[in-house]
Parts: C-alpha cells; structure tokens; sequence
C-alpha cells in the first residue's frame, strides 16, 4: 500500500470541523482564576502612577500585579533569539523587553498591569478601576522617520533608534558603478506594508504552577514549544526546565505570530507561583490586532541595472525594517538573513549589495509573518522586473527568461552559488513559467487586452519567486547569529503489536501533519495509515522540538521521522533474521514484511515488533525493544520557486481592482499529500493577494492603531478571490530523504507583487504610466494614480 | 468581549415594552436584533443596567399593504424586507438595499427599527427612507406620533427618537409610477457604505416628474440632495440629462473621511455612484 502522492483526507479533521478540537481556550483546571492585562492606550507615554485600590477590593479580584511587582522580582524581559551585528561588529541594541512595563509606555498595547480574578467577567470589570495617569509624549511609527535625526527616542540607549545596520553583497561603490554604466536603471521607491496576521484562534496562555511536586505547566498557543519552554525558563524566570512542562495543544493558525515567545506567557507561569492557582488568559480579538507580532512593515528604496539587452548589470537594495519598541524572537533575523539573502531572485545577478537598518519603533512587534522576509525580497524584484519590462518596451517573460538561472538538478549539476551567501539547491525556472504561460492563454490575453472596452482596464501582473525553507545547518545559522539550532527531532516507537506512534518537534496548527507525516510513516513501513498516530506539541511527551515555521515541517521534522523508521527497519531486520533463520544481507523490506530473498520465508512487521517486546526467541547481542528518536539537521535550506500571474480588471471611473484570475505553478519538490499542498498553496494566495489589494495598518500622527478591528481592518474573503487555477512541477529537493521542499509560504511569497503588476500594466495600458501604487492598493489609491499619473 | 453586568427583560408586547422603558429610564435600552448594541456593550462603549428584549413582539413583525403606503413594522429584519414580494414589487429598492446589507447572519438578525434607531452615517437605511419619504411611526406609551425621514435623522448616532419613546414602524409611500433603485461602495472591512445611492423617480411617461436622490456613507447625517434632484426633475432620463445629475451631487454636503476614502475621493464617488443609479433605470 503506497500513501505517498495520494490526497489521503486529513484525520485531524473530524475533531476540527466536529467542534471536538482540545484548544488552549477549551482547557478548564480546577480552581483556575481568569487573568487579564490593562493595556496602554497611548503608543508613547511616562506613567506617572498607577493606582490599583479600587481594582484590588472589586468583586472577585484575587491579585493586581503592576510594572513596580515585576521589577521588584528581578525577572527579566523576554530575550531576543536572533543577534545581529552592527556593520561595525557591534552587538545590536537589545532593549528589555517586560513583563509589565514601570516607567514609560512604548506602544498602544503596552502592558502596565495584570489583574487576576476567580472569572473573566469581574476581571474585565476589575480593567476599568485601574487608574494609570500617563504624561503623553510625542511618537513615531514610521521606521524611515524614525531613523532621522530628532525622531522621538524609543529607548534612550538606541541612538536614532536603530538597532542595527547591515549589508551583504558586492561592495556598494563597485554596484553604483555598475549601475551608472548601466543602459537602463529602473528605481523603486517601495512600502511593504505592516500587516496583522490574524489567526482565527486568538493567543491564550495557562499557567499552573503545583507547589507539591513544585511543578510547572504552561498551555500556550505556540507553533514552537519546547523553544518557549528553553526561553521562559533560561532567559526569563530563571526555573529549572525539568519543572516544566509546555503544552500547545490544538492550535487554530498562526502564520508565525505563534512562533515567539511572548510576555503574556512568562507572566501566567510566574504569577501562578505568586497565587499558588492556575491562571488562564486569553487575548480578545483588539488585544490581537495590538499585541500580536505584525509582519513586514519594510520601507526600501531600490535599484536595478540592465544592459542593452535585457541582461541584469546590478542591484542596489536600502532597506529601513520596522522592529516594533521591543525585539521579538526572530526580530532581527527577518529583514537580514530571511531577505538581504533571498535578493538574487531566479536571476544571474553580476552585482548587488543589500542595505538593512533595523529600526525601533512606537509600534507593536514586527516578527516573522508568513512568508517573513521572502515576501519583501520577492516584492522589490519582481515589482522591478514587470516595471523595467515596461519601461524599456520588453515583455516581462522574455526579460525573465534572459535573465534566469539556467536549470540544475543539484546531483547531476552543482547547486546555484549566489553573490548573497546561498546555495541553491535545484532549480528549472523555465518549467514554470512556461507551464503558467499556457494555462494563462498568453497571447490571447494580450490581443483581449487591447481590444477591451468596456470602461475597464485589463492587466496581467507576473511574479517568478524563489524562496528558502528549512532554514539550516544549525552550524551555519548560529555563525549567522542565531541563538538556537535549527534541527529537528522524532521518535519513532513501534508498540508491541506493531502499531506506530511517531513524536514529532514540528508543531501543527493547521498544516495536518497527522496525516502528512502518518502518510510517510505508513509508506516506508508498509503498514496501514490507521496504525500510525502522531503526537506532537506536548514537551513532556516529545524529546525536543524546534517546532513549525519557515515551511520547514516536513523537510526537517519528516527527514528527522525517515531516519527514526530507517533504525526501526534496520533493528527490525537483525530480528527477522534471527527468525528467519537468515542473514540479514538475504533479507528484503517491502509491503511491511521481511522475506529471504527468493524464497517465500517472509515474517511481519507485526511479528517483529512483537518479539521485539517479546524476546523468548531472540538475538543474543540485541537489545529489546522497538523504538528510535534522531535528531535531523539538514545540510542546506531547501528552494521551492514557481511562477505566479494575476489578472485584474481596473474600474475606470472608480479605481475598483478585480483580480479575474490567478494562475499558479510552484514547485515545492516531491509531494506528500496533493490536497494538502493545494490547500497551503490557496491559504498562501489568499494571505498575499490581501497583503496586495486589502490589508495594512493605519496608525495615527500620535501612535494610534487607527484599524485594530475587523470593522476597520479588511481581510481578503472568499467573495474577493476568484477560483484559483493551480498547478506545479516538481523538482526534488537533492539532500533530504524525502526530496520535498515546504510548501506552507510559497503562495504568500509569490502573489503579493503578481497582483500589483497587473493593476501597473492595467493603468499603463490606459495610458497612465504610474511605477508604483502603495498598498493595499484600495480604489481611491488606484484612482488617485489614474488622476495624476503618481500614486501621490 | 464581556459586557458590564445587566439585567435581561423580554417584552411581550410594545406597550408592554415602554412600560419596561418608563420604569428604568435612561439606565435601559431596547434590544432588537442587537447587531450595534451587543458589540458596543462588548466593547464596553456603552453600558447598560437593562436590556429590554422587544424582538419576539409579534406586532412589531409585520409588512402590511396599506394601498397608499407599505407599513413595515419595527422589528422586521433586513432578511424579510429582501425576501417580500410586496416589497419587491412595490418598493423594490428597499429590497436591493437590504440584500446588500451585511452578510446572511447580520440580514437574519438586524432589524429596519434597530438600524434607524442607531442612525450609523454609513448605514443603508436612512438613505432609502429619505428617498422613499418614509415616515418614521413613534410611540411612547400613551400617544403616537410621525416623524417624516427628512426630520428624523438629526446628527451622528442622533435621531427624533426622545427618551421613553420607540419606534413601531415605517409608513413607505408607493406609487405606481416611481423607478427605484439603490446601489452601493461598500468598504471592503466592515461592508457599511462609503457610497449609498437611493433614487426614487417619479414619472410621467417619459418625464421625470420628480426625483428624490439620498446619500448614505457621505455625510455626518444622510441627506437628500436638492441639487441633483432639481437637475433630473422635468427631463428625461437620457445620458445628458445622467450626466448632469451626476455632476451635481454632493457639491455642497459636508463630507467625511476616513482611511478608506478622502472627502473629495468620496464626492467623487458619490457622483460616479449616482450616474450609475441613474444609469440603471434609464
């Protein structure tokens, strides 16, 4: 029975869409009190004090902890796990970040108290008698403003409020020469625009704290447990790891702002001590659009250089990255390591230096969201190449084609050194692009194109992306700064009567890794998937774990799975063998069974697992048992690509955008499960093509977050979407045994500029040869663009 | 998203219902279909010591031919006034205007009386009642009165409607020769209108014999605007005639702003938004 490429229907979704899910929210323990935060309204303030009186003798009230509580503990913030040097070699400037904050205030959302009742309702009642007398002071959350001399100071020992400079690439005199011999130079003035990630489940921590065993349990919405667990207890409170237990249980999305590890989470665990009860806090939605880290907010100037034939001379990309007042987790390693490196693009590049000024902000966290980094690498280049194309009067496929990286299998043909520190694994650019031309109907759009009238404006916008997963070798990360290692781990254990139970690091929360890796675990050892169960998120059940994101689940937490099963087949064999009565050179696996090859002397996977629990008859040198963890570190990242096309159609009067079409071909390698990676490829699309046409935050001159709701915040929906048209190559992933690539961010990484080159070329079609339009690019912008020729 | 602490009372009848009202003052309010309250509530915008339920008032329920006029009782939710056949052939842009209002739930749940009482600016409602020179029918336990469209939405969140007193229904004229029609921008968020449209044109033969043209979503207060209907009035309805209409809109209204659209970005589509009103019933 072969499960691999077969769209097996996901076991983990009878209990989601059956309302039987187990999440954070849904846990009650016994004598649990209900915790919640008091929250700055102001994006930069001095508190001058805060009185708790009334909220302390409010009904119900157990503890009202406030900033002077958690300084006086001595606990410190939540630590950054990412360092990056200044060009200088400079640590970077790493403000604390804490629990609740004594003195000042540094964005809208800020937490200056924490109030505890028996229920959530006197607690929320308990919020509005806490009296904070704030001085107002002026803030900055644009991060080019912000990096001008004489911004408001977000903390006093970051000049200029930066955190950090950067740069990688050629020398930056040698690409300005490059660029100023150049025949063409197309420049970009571009705003990749913060967004919220929205998870449907909002983040929620519990706290137990059992003063018997003095033992600890943390519940939490986490892509990354056992990290928030190395976190909270070495960096933060200072508890011994063996006292604790983190939990994710079911988790309902979090396109990476359930990666880090958050104050809220400390302050749950450490406050359980204080009251010897457990405490549940769970974020409304604004406390969400508040307190989750955002993603992108990047504001970049960029250059690219072509000779006179197309061919790319140089690229010049000055980046100023949003990181918020406090650094999060990944911080600083998204708009460095996740982008400066990703700015070659599927191209030939001779030259190109990346600038990055990581700066500080009045402004929640920015943090890896989706895609993070990729996205706005993907976003300069291929808003260059659809724009150089029209300026120069190319069609931006040829302009690709000439400048592609030509294709190589990394096995046969060396993978692809980049100018900007990566390896490229495998590559065919062409394949996709040629296969998302023909379902496009190219040149019959073009001829629809021009013979359009119907007072709208039809235009066709590409994206060609590469991106990286599995961000790897630990080795190679920590020397780029990382201060963890980027492995994963799995423990096979085969039960006596052969059935399997596989511990996995990766976390889900949402990408159905139950039937996923169960497929590859059923597959290798030929057994039904209904005798492998995965367990996952529970770091008293699982080894360790470097958990989900950066689409790396199945290329490391499935590679660390394949070697745990090859140990259990390689054991396996010495006891067959043994029963056999044959070496275990004459043995062959296959169909969950050993047989002596050419003979019919076979005995079952079954049978095996059961003398190995069993072991009357049974090698003498052999341990018992049947049962394999590994921990996997991949030799590279892996490279998944693709091309994306978007159609759109321009209300002329109105400057409405209707994206008619969108055709993807991405090429994520080999495949597990095909509905699986469709439905992360439309997740992907959906998330990117909102970025481009309806999300972003709105902050006011003073700080404020203009559009913390729903109401005010636009979300792509269904009814905006067309049927995606999707399909793929597949070009295996040539150092991980399962050759897969990641499919969870390609879709975010691709669409973004596909959608705006189409609404460009609409409007250049019309007469109206605008280079650039922000976004999210709502009618009135468009209109705009049309009126006066400039976003502007 | 848990309210402050207030008691539940469910009114059998509207007298019963200003009863409830007259007995609390103003620590109650009404709860219709509770789609602008319980979010506020939540929000802990407002805050109330009594909730006095009146959706289960069967009087309020009904959509009546009244010959002259439709009678459309308070408590009738968005979803009934898209799916009455009366109303669709009679007034059918009061049909157009409530499909296009929030999604199935919302239509379900929210109720005409609810959404005037609440007079949101960017609300459906005000502009279609405008048009329709509806009357809005009040009581306050002892008497009635009725208040005409034009004289009821006073301000932002501000209406006639005077403590102790509820609204019971609207009185919408008909006419055998109005062309109706209502069209809208929405905001891609929340769904509320940047532009609401509502046109009623009266006709005789081919002549406009007069227009009245509302606007949701533009102003602070929805409002008719005079300019535009005198421009449709006495013509017929050809493409000058549209064009002209169009350019005439919101000229002298005071309009908002927002992040989603600028005053003059919204003037704009005011003026669009009416051409193509016009345009659908020419």
């Amino acid at each position: 029975m072969s499960y691999i490429g077969k769209s097996v229907k996901r076991v983990e979704d009878k209990r989601f869409i059956t309302g039987k899910g187990n999440y954070t929210d849904d846990i009650k323990l016994p004598n649990m009190t209900a915790g919640i935060f008091v929250r700055s309204p102001y994006a930069h303030a001095k508190i001058k004090s805060v009185d708790i009186s009334a909220a302390e003798s409010s009904p119900g009230v157990v503890k009202v902890f406030t900033g002077e509580d958690i300084a006086a503990s001595g606990i410190n913030g939540v630590p950054c796990g990412w360092q990056v040097n200044f060009k200088n070699g400079d640590t970077m400037k790493e403000p604390p970040h804490p629990l609740l904050v004594k003195d000042k205030v540094l964005h809208m959302g800020d937490a200056v108290a924490f109030i505890i009742a028996e229920n959530y309702a006197q607690a929320k009642d308990a919020v509005e008698k806490v009296v904070v007398d704030y001085e107002n002071l002026d803030a900055v959350t644009d991060p080019e403003e912000a990096a001008k001399g004489g911004a408001p100071l977000v903390h006093d020992d970051a000049p200029g409020n930066v955190c950090f400079d950067w740069e990688l690439g050629d020398p930056k005199d040698e690409v300005a020469a490059a660029l100023a011999n150049s025949h063409h130079v197309t420049t970009l003035d571009l705003t990749n625009q913060r967004v919220v990630p929205n998870a449907i489940e909002p983040r929620s921590a519990i706290g137990h704290y059992e003063d018997a065993g003095d033992k600890f349990t943390l519940y939490t919405t986490s892509q990354n447990p056992h990290l928030t667990r190395l976190l909270l207890c070495a960096f933060v409170l200072g508890i011994p790891e063996h006292k604790v237990r983190v939990v994710a249980p079911d988790v309902g999305g979090g396109f990476g702002s359930k990666i880090f590890h958050y104050t809220e989470e400390a302050m749950v665990i450490w406050a359980s001590r204080e009251i010897n009860r457990p405490i549940k806090w769970t974020a409304e939605r604004s406390e969400s659009f508040l307190t989750d880290a955002h993603g992108r907010d990047h504001k970049t100037h960029v250059q690219m250089g072509f000779d006179k034939d197309g061919k790319i001379t140089a690229l010049q990309s000055t980046t100023f990255a949003n990181l918020g007042a406090y650094l999060s987790t990944f911080a600083p390693a998204v708009p460095t390591y996740l982008h400066g490196t990703l700015m070659q693009g599927l191209y030939t590049s001779p030259k190109i230096n990346v600038d990055v000024t990581g700066v500080f902000t009045h402004t929640n966290a920015v943090d890896a969201y989706r895609g993070a980094g990729r996205p706005e690498a993907t976003y300069q280049l291929e808003r260059l190449m659809d724009l150089a194309a029209l300026e120069m009067g190319m069609d931006p496929i040829e302009l690709r084609k000439i400048n592609f990286i030509p294709k190589f299998d990394g096995v046969n043909e060396p993978g692809y050194a980049t100018r900007v520190a990566l390896q490229y694994d495998s590559g065919d650019y062409h394949g996709v692009v040629d296969k998302a031309l023909e379902m496009v109907g190219y040149e019959a759009f073009r001829k629809e194109q021009a013979s359009l009238d119907n007072g709208k404006l039809l235009g066709i916008g590409f994206s060609t992306y590469i991106e990286a997963c599995g961000i790897a070798p630990s080795a190679v990360v920590g020397a780029l700064g990382a201060r963890a290692g980027l492995f994963e781990s799995a423990q096979v254990r085969v039960q006596p009567t052969g059935k399997v139970s596989v511990y996995s690091g990766s976390h889900s929360h949402g990408q159905g890794h139950e039937t996923t890796f169960a497929q590859v675990v059923a597959d290798r050892l030929g057994i039904p998937l209904e005798d492998v169960e995965i367990v996952h998120g529970d770091s008293e059940a699982v080894a360790f774990g470097m958990g989900t994101y950066g689409s790396r689940s199945l290329a490391v937490g499935g590679s660390a799975i394949v070697k745990s099963i090859d140990k259990v087949i390689e054991k396996g064999a010495k006891i067959a063998a043994h029963k056999l009565e044959s070496r275990v050179e004459d043995l062959e696996y296959a169909e969950g069974k050993w047989t002596v090859k050419g003979t019919d002397k076979s005995i079952s996977f079954g049978d095996v697992s059961l003398t190995a629990y069993v072991p009357h008859d049974y090698p003498a040198d052999l341990e018992p048992g049947l049962d394999f963890s590994s921990f996997y570190d991949p030799a590279n990242f892996t490279y998944p690509f693709g091309c994306h096309v978007a159609i759109v159609e321009v209300d002329k009067e109105t400057g409405q955008v209707k994206l008619k079409r969108f055709i993807a071909v991405d090429d994520v390698g080999n495949i597990i499960n095909p509905m699986i990676v469709e439905g992360q490829i439309h997740g992907g699309l959906a998330q990117g093509i909102g970025q481009a046409l309806f999300e972003g935050t709105v902050y006011s001159d003073s700080g404020t977050l203009m559009n913390a709701s729903f109401m005010d915040y636009s979300m792509p929906r269904a009814d905006d979407l067309p049927n995606f048209e999707v399909d793929r190559t597949v070009t295996p992933c040539p150092h991980n045994p399962l050759g897969v690539k990641g499919a969870g961010e390609a879709g975010c990484i691709g669409s973004t500029p596909a959608v705006v080159n189409a609404v460009i070329d609409a409007l250049w079609k019309g007469g109206h040869e605008v280079k650039d339009i922000q976004m999210p690019l709502i009618s009135e912008r468009v209109w705009n663009a049309m009126q006066n020729g400039s976003s502007n | 998203m848990i309210p402050s602490s207030f008691t539940y009372k469910k009114a059998s009848s509207v007298s019963d219902a200003l009863a409830m009202l007259k007995e609390h003052g103003d620590e109650a309010t009404l709860l219709a279909g509770g789609h602008s309250l319980i979010p506020a509530l939540k929000l802990r915008l407002n805050d109330y010591g009594y909730l006095i339920d009146i959706s289960k008032i069967s009087e309020l329920k009904s959509i009546d031919d009244k010959g002259d006029h439709i009678e459309i009782g308070a408590g009738v939710t968005h979803g009934e006034i898209v799916d009455s056949a009366l109303l669709q052939s009679k007034v059918p842009f009061f049909s157009e205007a409530a499909d296009l209002i929030g999604d199935v739930q919302v239509r379900n749940m929210g109720t005409i009386g609810g959404s005037i009482a609440h007079a949101d600016p960017a609300a459906d409602w005000p502009a279609l009642l405008l048009a329709a020179d509806a009357t809005i029918n009040i009581h306050n336990g002892s008497s009635s009165r009725s208040v005409a469209a034009a004289d009821f939405f006073q301000g932002l969140f501000h209406t006639a409607v005077e403590e102790g007193e509820m609204i019971t229904s609207i009185s919408v004229p008909v006419s055998a020769n109005a062309k109706t029609k209502y069209i809208k921008f929405m905001q891609p968020a929340s769904r509320f209108a940047i532009v609401g449209c509502a046109v009623n044109l009266e006709m005789s033969g081919g002549t406009i014999s007069s227009a009245k043209v509302a606007y949701a979503g533009v102003s602070a207060t929805p409002f008719r605007d005079s300019a535009v209907e005198a421009t449709l009035a006495g013509k017929s309805l050809d493409d000058a005639t549209i064009e002209a209409a169009g350019n005439a809109a919101a000229d002298s209204a005071s309009i908002m702003s927002d992040h989603f659209a600028s005053e003059s970005y919204r003037k704009q589509m005011a003026k669009v938004y009416t051409k193509r009103a016009l345009k659908a019933l020419a």
